[in-house]
């Protein structure tokens, strides 16, 4: 990591950059100096106009006003394509894959023809170098969330760029993972390539970066060395007051109220992760983390715990000690189960639904439904509470959830959840992507639940969040889990090295065999 | 200067409902260019496609009682559209209600039963008749997940064929000089007439009352919403614990009862027989005025009048202007043609951009 002299030519420069949508001014006037060799930080809560102005860099978004100049030169960036020429390189928050083809058809799709020679060994050289574990062959759609940005970040890095703009790229890594990302990011910068870096992780940007931008409702409020700054100073530039914080009191657990035992559950397609004997309680009033780099058959396992998918073994997964691994999802609702998915649209969610109507997704108590007719009064009211008690920025229970930004959407699921008064509720990332104000409203929300006695488990690669709210911690690898630990008797690196490190005795042809033997060398 | 659309943050409720006009109009406008491209003048053309058929109450009532059949099969294959089961059967599903309820009908013959309780039961055998229809692509659907969209179209074929037998042997006429066709069924077999003088019957208010039940169902009753959001989203309703077996099973049902319905009063009306052929193509216009109509209810009895109107206008473009009878189906394709394309305006907004 150097420090550039500021007198140094910008290798960008933005001026006056404006950008309007219809409902929201996203970017206001906004100038931006990233220097060679920097790792600028991006920073704002979600809906600043952070991803905005990164599109409008990286070409996917034209401005409505303003100047970019590359290099010294003016430049007009129409699309993608014209970015990467000049050598910026973008990694989504959001994935732009294609979910039926390969990783490699996916990264070749982004590459000039001759630069594809021997991907599959270029990709398993970079993924491996990186300790981004990838298998070339396998298709998009059997990936998660987790898996996906890593094909997004080979992408980026297999073209050399000169400017790499990072949208929040660690939010799925293992500790040690974003380390050596940081490592290898600082590596990139000394060599010369700048790096915009967007997140909210603000002990991350401390550690990481050289510069930092802030910004608020569209606009640059401030500019800083993050390295001088602490991360309340931080988190005041970026929302204007200061952070509120979660309250976490003494567990007083009772019995368990979800019981999963011996869990076998084959993968469902040749790339999935199979669940084996995977066996844990949760108990009345306690909050129990599943930590672990997705695809390890996360997905897989909250799928049977949730219903979405039913197993042969009924007592395999027992809710208050009745056998529910053959019920469907409606039938498990009805035993006191809530389940606030990973995916928000399309999942958690119907995206060109109001919200009164998502709210009657899954809340069909409170008298919303009487003989099999829905009471819409009931349905509305039930979707205002839900958005009064969790401060959903929305028009109101007639907003299409999709017009919602994802941290007020994942408020409204959160809600809507809780509000059906669960005895046991599954969260799967709940602050995945949400802004640092919902997040803390999450997780405190998730916290009262757990004062109040209701059995909550939550799956998520935060190891952060995890250690902060959960009282008892499991680790997912390869479809195996860990016996839980009380949190107070564990820590980051232990649970981070049981995440990565476990995987090294397990070495399966089409797993994530890379990065295991990457960490044994 | 380029046009570009951009995606609209919401979908615009001004074009849900103004796309089909545009689209009437652009249909109008080829109209236009077909009339006198056939060497027709083309507002001569327009009064005898459009004006003429609906200018006494004769024909009121026909385009009323056209529109009934429309009306009540595209309902009924929206409820299953909404949840993206793509019964595109109805033909058949409409043969076999007529031959279901065309059967009691013959089978109870002169014996005096009451229209009373001789029609309900007509109409009764026809809609199970069209929901057996319905059932089989349903079933191979949920249990070898065979695509619905080739199986129930390819039972149009078979029901056909099916009917074409009962008319030719069994259920000939023997009094019918050789014609494929049944005899002509009793009285009270037959439909009540609303207007004197004209064909229009009881037909008509069974259609609307099912578009009413069909609103009530799509809005109000749970399943209803619960098959709108398997449309919509089927993530969302595999996580809500929405069953789509009993999705697939209820969309065909419900347009195979209504085309079966259909059926049965085409045979008990306008008809009043069993013929090899019980409808001009109703089964797959309705499809068309079912995406016109929005999936609407209120929406399709519009389209159900729309595309009822084509018909007599056809009908009356042959006989006053000697044109080809292929002007009904080349205004119904062009009708669907341009709703698909005005449809991009309800998602997306047209842009002029500086290039």
């Amino acid at each position: 990591m150097a420090d550039t002299p500021t007198e140094a030519a910008p290798r960008l420069a933005l001026r006056g950059i404006t950008k309007r949508y219809p409902n929201v001014l996203a970017n206001d006037g906004i100038d931006l100096d990233v220097l060679p060799g920097e790792i600028h930080a991006v920073l704002g809560e979600n809906g600043a106009g952070k991803s905005t102005l990164m599109k409008i860099i990286y070409g996917v978004v034209e401005p409505d006003a303003g100047v970019m100049r590359w290099e010294g030169e003016p430049v007009r960036i129409d699309n993608p394509a014209r970015a990467r020429k000049l050598g910026i390189g973008m990694v989504f928050q959001h994935f732009s894959l294609f979910e039926t083809l390969t990783v490699a058809d996916n990264i070749r799709l982004a590459l000039e023809p001759r630069q594809s020679r021997q991907l599959r060994q270029r990709i398993r050289d970079i993924s491996t170098r990186y300790g981004l574990p990838l298998t070339p062959a396998r298709r998009v759609h059997t990936m998660s969330v987790g898996e996906r940005q890593r094909v997004e970040i080979v992408r980026c890095l297999l073209q050399r760029p000169r400017l790499l703009i990072m949208d929040e790229p660690t939010s799925v890594l293992t500790p040690q993972a974003a380390q050596r990302l940081f490592e290898t990011l600082r590596t990139l910068a000394s060599e010369g390539v700048s790096i915009l870096y967007i997140s909210h992780k603000l002990d991350e940007i401390r550690a990481l970066c050289t510069r930092a931008t802030v910004l608020r409702a569209g606009r640059v409020t401030g500019q800083c060395d993050p390295r001088r700054e602490t991360t309340a100073s931080l988190a005041r530039m970026m929302i204007g007051g200061d952070l509120p914080h979660t309250v976490h009191r003494e567990a007083n657990a009772g019995a368990p109220a979800l019981r999963v035992q011996r869990l076998d559950v084959p993968a469902d397609d040749p790339f999935g992760t199979r669940l084996s004997g995977i066996s844990f309680d949760v108990r009345e009033g306690e909050i129990l983390g599943i930590a672990g780099v997705s695809g390890n058959g996360q997905k897989e396992l909250l799928a049977a715990l949730s219903g979405e998918r039913t197993l042969a073994r009924a007592d395999a997964i027992m809710i208050d000690s009745a056998p529910v691994a053959k019920l469907d999802a409606f039938a498990r609702r009805k035993l006191g189960l809530a389940f606030i998915p990973e995916d928000r649209l399309g999942r958690g969610a119907v995206p060109e639904m109001n919200l009164a109507d998502n709210g009657l997704l899954t809340a069909r108590g409170d008298g919303n439904v009487a003989h099999g007719f829905i009471r819409e009064r009931s349905v509305v009211a039930f979707a205002k509470r839900t958005i009064a008690a969790f401060g959903v920025k929305a028009g109101g229970p007639d907003a299409v959830a999709r017009s919602l930004s994802g941290g007020n959407l994942q408020k409204f699921i959160v809600g809507r959840e809780i509000g059906q008064r669960p005895k046991v509720l599954i969260a799967a990332q709940p602050t995945w992507g949400v802004d640092v104000g919902a997040s803390a409203q999450i997780r405190q929300a998730l916290i009262d639940l757990r004062e109040r006695g209701v059995a909550v488990l939550v799956v998520s690669e935060e190891l952060d969040e995890l250690i902060e709210i959960c009282d008892r911690l499991a680790v997912m690898t390869q479809g195996r889990l860990s016996p839980a630990k009380p949190v107070r008797e564990t820590s980051a690196e232990e649970i981070g090295l049981l995440m990565a490190g476990a995987t090294s005795g397990e070495i399966t042809p089409t797993g994530t065999s890379a990065p295991a033997r990457a960490e044994a060398r | 200067m380029r046009l570009r659309l951009e995606a609209r943050p919401v979908p615009s409720r001004v074009y849900v409902w103004t796309a089909p006009l545009i689209a009437a109009l652009a249909t109008l406008a080829v109209g236009f260019v077909v009339f006198s491209a056939f060497g027709k003048n083309p507002l001569a053309a327009f009064d005898a496609f459009f004006i003429a058929p609906i200018a006494t109450r004769y024909g009121v009532a026909e385009l009323l009682l056209k529109a009934s059949p429309l009306m009540l099969i595209a309902t009924g294959l929206a409820i299953g559209y909404r949840a993206n089961v793509w019964n595109i059967g109805a033909e058949g599903q409409l043969t076999l209600g007529a031959i279901a309820g065309g059967g009691v009908a013959l089978a109870v013959g002169d014996a005096l039963w009451p229209p009373v309780l001789l029609l309900p039961a007509m109409f009764v055998a026809g809609a199970a008749g069209g929901m057996l229809w319905a059932a089989i692509p349903a079933w191979l659907r949920t249990r070898f997940n065979a695509n619905e969209i080739l199986t129930s179209l390819m039972l149009v074929y078979v029901a056909t064929l099916l009917l074409s037998w009962l008319v030719h042997g069994p259920w000939r006429d023997p009094e019918g000089y050789n014609f494929p066709q049944s005899k002509i069924f009793a009285a009270n077999a037959m439909l009540p007439i609303l207007l004197p003088e004209t064909r229009l019957n009881a037909g008509f208010l069974l259609a609307l009352a099912v578009v009413a039940i069909a609103w009530l169902f799509v809005r109000k009753h749970i399943v209803g919403f619960e098959m709108r959001v398997a449309g919509l989203s089927p993530g969302a309703a595999n996580y809500a614990g929405i069953s789509w077996r009993r999705n697939i099973w209820l969309g065909m049902l419900a347009g195979g009862a209504c085309a079966g319905l259909a059926g049965v009063s085409e045979a008990a009306g306008p008809i009043g027989q069993l013929l090899p052929s019980m409808s001009p193509g109703y089964g797959f216009a309705a499809i068309i005025v079912a995406f016109v109509g929005r999936l609407h209810p209120a929406g399709i009895a519009l389209a159900s009048l729309l595309m009822s109107l084509l018909y007599l206008g056809g009908e009356s473009a042959q006989v006053n202007l000697a044109l080809p009878s292929a002007v009904t189906g080349l205004f119904q394709g062009t009708l669907l043609f341009f709703l698909l394309a005005a449809d991009v305006l309800v998602n997306y907004r047209p842009r002029m951009v500086l290039a």
